[in-house]
């Protein structure tokens, strides 16, 4: 950290007198457990999807289990990835930043951090074993039944004081805008759990319950939250990580702070707007098809806005690529981010969609996102984390950091590039005519089509999956190394 | 510096009540107007609430998790009616709670599969669907012919959906358990219930009519998706909302 | 003129209204005496770790 001052004097005039800095004891074991969990379900999110994926393939790996069947399995993989893996990173990254911006101690200290952990452990185990049960309630990335639901409800709202509290008693006047963004996760998802989980239960002793709204409303509500859990939880949320990371790792500021505040702006105005996509040519009334499809299409703005901020804060530091692979890790994650941000407007065009939706396609837009932009943006937040949090002078194996990227990498383009193939190829058999205009092919002749690409998609997470365990093990070899002395002037203070 | 204190305190709050605003809009300009059911579901008859066993049907298909890979929503396409049927109402999911349409056909629509097929193929398709369709990647459900159907609490159901605005009445709620059971079973005199519920499948589904297993309340459930419209009877203009 | 009406009359001006304060937000945040204050913000990152 000592570039930093010497940072501060290429860039200019020092920044104004700040108040006496009463020292600051930020809760950090805590933030350490949530990475712990961050791997943990990691690895449980992505073996799962890679068995799911193989299921797909060789149907026999249901095991005639009621338990394993995909239908139970695709609900756990998904949560695993968005609300263990995702949601462990974004609690534990965004308790970490809000106390290092602000200069402040979490609201509620240790007692509040640790509630924060196991009151969200508790609420992902409770969901995972209901959904082997099949206790569910069928709408996609909200099928935990009501008591789980209230659970997390409690979870959040301390989660929401914890983090406003502690943007209140800062040291420092301004609210960096990396809080911007997790404030709005934090509350938008309050808003849209809540929303898309009213529901009467049968009995109060029985796990069942009825959803509030019914069909075309339904829809509509769920995939206002789908859309948003994909807007708010997987983008806003990781975008605060971006914002802090990215230029801590970078050692340089933000490209620009003024286009932060406009890409905040406009993303969370935009975003909420786009659910209808989900619905094109439905039931859904054309109004709200049309709605969907030009905001879903004007996102692509702030989109671009916030991956040009991203990638430009290297800009004049690009050879620490070479040096710093975990750095590679958050600027890919970037470049993905923009990449399905092109793809997800694309795809929300009403004509591309009539060919799109139901297929793989989606799929593979889904985990270019997913495994390109949150997984990268973690991995490349978590081998800045480890050694900062555990106090040692650097990774153990910058090597195996290298590994782990181009393994990872590879899993995705082939992850994608099967979908694509496979979406696009499904979707126009499903639409083909022979010449005495009769469809040409069964339907499930399409899905004998896809085994080749299933195989492939299942070889990328297999290479995501070993990508995973070797970062555990440079991980675990980091935290083994000796404590940093004199190496890191943060630490010895 | 009390004062500076309180002006940045407020300005967290206002942040946050600035995004809850900037997020509300949205949600609030989509989702309210489709409350206006006028404009919104199209008037047709025939759409009724699910008969006790249908319902039950309904809920082991949400517990096995069918929606994952089956949609139940035909679009307004050439090639989607020609291979499922006419395109999907609003006002045939009106007493879904919650909606079905799903996103993903790993394997094909739903919404029109009642009376498709015959119950015989449905048992031995769920119970090996490798052995009806070679192809197929779908999971064995055959669990579900040794477990006989819990369904106490039909009543309770009936009542929760009546309280989300599904118009079942005092009838149907006393006469649940009863329905259950009679749907399934080929010897009872179903006049009452399909009085209640018009259209409704009745007899054995499972092959054992001596016992009402959740494979008979699957299939009853699958036989009936998408067969209450008659359609024969609406124009295109009608339908339009 | 009551609530009804007067919500008739801003309900097809949202558009309008948003668009303004959105422009409002643009033009604050790239307003040139701004720059300093705004663009000196992004190096609270750099002052947490002693």
């Amino acid at each position: 950290m000592s570039a930093i001052t010497a940072m501060d004097g290429v860039a200019g005039p020092a920044p104004q007198d700040l108040p006496a800095r009463a020292a600051f004891r930020p809760v950090e074991d805590v933030v350490r457990a949530f990475v712990v969990a961050t791997m943990f379900w990691g690895v449980a999110a992505f073996a799962a999807g890679v068995f799911i994926a193989l299921q797909l393939a060789f149907p026999i790996l249901n095991l005639d289990l009621e338990w394993t069947t995909f239908g139970r399995l695709r609900p756990l993989h998904t949560s695993a990835a968005i609300f263990a893996f995702g949601g462990n990173a974004l609690l534990g990254t965004s308790i970490h930043v809000v106390q290092r911006t602000c200069r402040a101690r979490l609201f509620g200290g240790d007692l509040m951090g640790w509630f924060l952990f196991w009151g969200y452990q508790l609420f992902i185990v409770l969901a995972a074993t209901g959904y082997l049960m099949g206790i569910t309630q069928s709408k996609e990335y909200a099928e935990p039944e009501w008591y789980v639901d209230l659970w997390l409800t409690i979870v959040w709202v301390a989660y929401l004081l914890a983090y406003l509290g502690t943007i209140m008693r800062r040291e420092e006047p301004h609210i960096y805008v990396a809080n911007w963004f997790y404030l709005a996760f934090i509350v938008t998802i309050a808003m849209l759990h809540i929303v898309n989980n009213l529901a009467v239960p049968v009995s109060f002793t029985g796990t069942k319950s009825y959803i509030l709204f019914s069909g075309v409303q339904d829809a509509m509500v769920q995939w206002w939250y789908g859309h948003n859990a994909v807007g708010f939880f997987l983008t806003a949320g990781f975008l605060g990580m971006m914002y802090y990371f990215i230029p801590k790792q970078a050692d340089r500021p933000v490209y620009s702070y003024r286009l932060s505040i406009v890409h905040f702006w406009s993303l969370i105005f935009l975003y909420i707007w786009a659910g209808p996509h989900h619905l094109h040519y439905t039931a859904l009334p054309d109004w709200a098809q049309t709605l969907g499809m030009t905001f879903s299409i004007m996102l692509w703005m702030p989109s671009w806005g916030g991956m040009i901020n991203g990638l430009m804060t290297l800009s004049g530091a690009w050879d620490k690529l070479r040096t710093d692979p975990a750095l590679r890790f958050s600027v890919t994650a970037v470049a993905f981010y923009g990449m399905s941000t092109f793809e997800g407007p694309v795809m929300s065009i009403k004509p591309v969609n009539a060919l799109s939706h139901y297929t793989d396609w989606t799929i593979g837009h889904v985990h270019s996102g997913a495994l390109g932009w949150v997984a990268f943006i973690v991995f490349g937040a978590v081998y800045y984390l480890v050694p900062v949090l555990w106090k040692r002078p650097q990774l153990y194996s910058t090597r195996l950091v290298s590994w782990h990227f181009w393994i990872a990498t590879l899993g995705i383009v082939l992850y994608i590039t099967a979908m694509w193939v496979s979406g696009i190829m499904q979707g126009l058999m499903w639409r083909a005519y022979d010449e005495l205009g009769f469809l040409q092919y069964a339907f499930v002749e399409t899905v004998a089509a896809m085994h080749p690409f299933y195989l492939i998609r299942a070889l990328g997470g297999v290479c995501f999956l070993v990508g995973s365990f070797i970062m555990i093990y440079n991980l675990w070899m980091t935290v083994r190394q000796p404590v940093a002395v004199a190496a890191q002037p943060a630490a010895a203070e | 510096m009390t004062f500076r204190h309180a002006t940045i305190e407020k300005n967290v709050i206002l942040l946050m009540v600035l995004t809850l605003i900037t997020v509300s809009i949205g949600g609030l300009v989509q989702i309210i107007p489709l409350f206006a059911v006028e404009s919104t579901i199209e008037r047709v008859e025939g759409v009724r609430p699910y008969s006790p066993l249908e319902l039950a049907g309904r809920n082991i298909y949400i517990r096995e998790g069918c929606y994952v890979c089956h949609s139940q929503q035909v679009r307004s396409f050439r090639d989607e009616a020609e291979r499922y049927g006419h395109y999907s109402l609003a006002a045939e999911s009106m007493y879904d709670h919650p909606f079905q349409w799903g996103s993903k056909r790993t394997g094909p629509d739903l919404a029109r599969v009642g009376g498709k097929y015959s119950n015989e193929w449905h048992v031995a398709h769920l119970v090996d669907p490798r052995g009806v369709v070679p192809e197929s990647i779908m999971p064995p459900y055959g669990f579900l012919l040794n477990r006989t159907l819990r369904a106490g609490d039909i009543a309770d159901h009936l009542r929760t959906n009546r309280a989300v605005g599904v118009p079942y009445t005092d009838e149907m709620v006393a006469a649940a358990a009863l329905d259950l059971r009679m749907q399934a079973d080929p010897e009872a005199d179903t006049t009452a219930l399909l009085q209640r519920y018009p259209k409704a499948v009745v007899g054995d589904f499972d092959g054992d009519p001596r016992r009402l297993t959740e494979m008979d309340a699957l299939v009853a459930y699958l036989q009936m998706l998408g067969t209450l419209v008659k359609f024969s009877d609406y124009t295109l203009k009608d339908l339009q909302q | 003129m009551d609530a009804t009406e007067l919500l008739a009359v801003l309900r097809p001006l949202w558009s309008v209204w948003f668009m303004l304060l959105f422009l409002g937000i643009v033009a604050w945040a790239l307003w040139p005496t701004n720059r300093r204050r705004l663009e000196d913000h992004g190096r609270i990152p750099f002052r947490d770790d002693r």
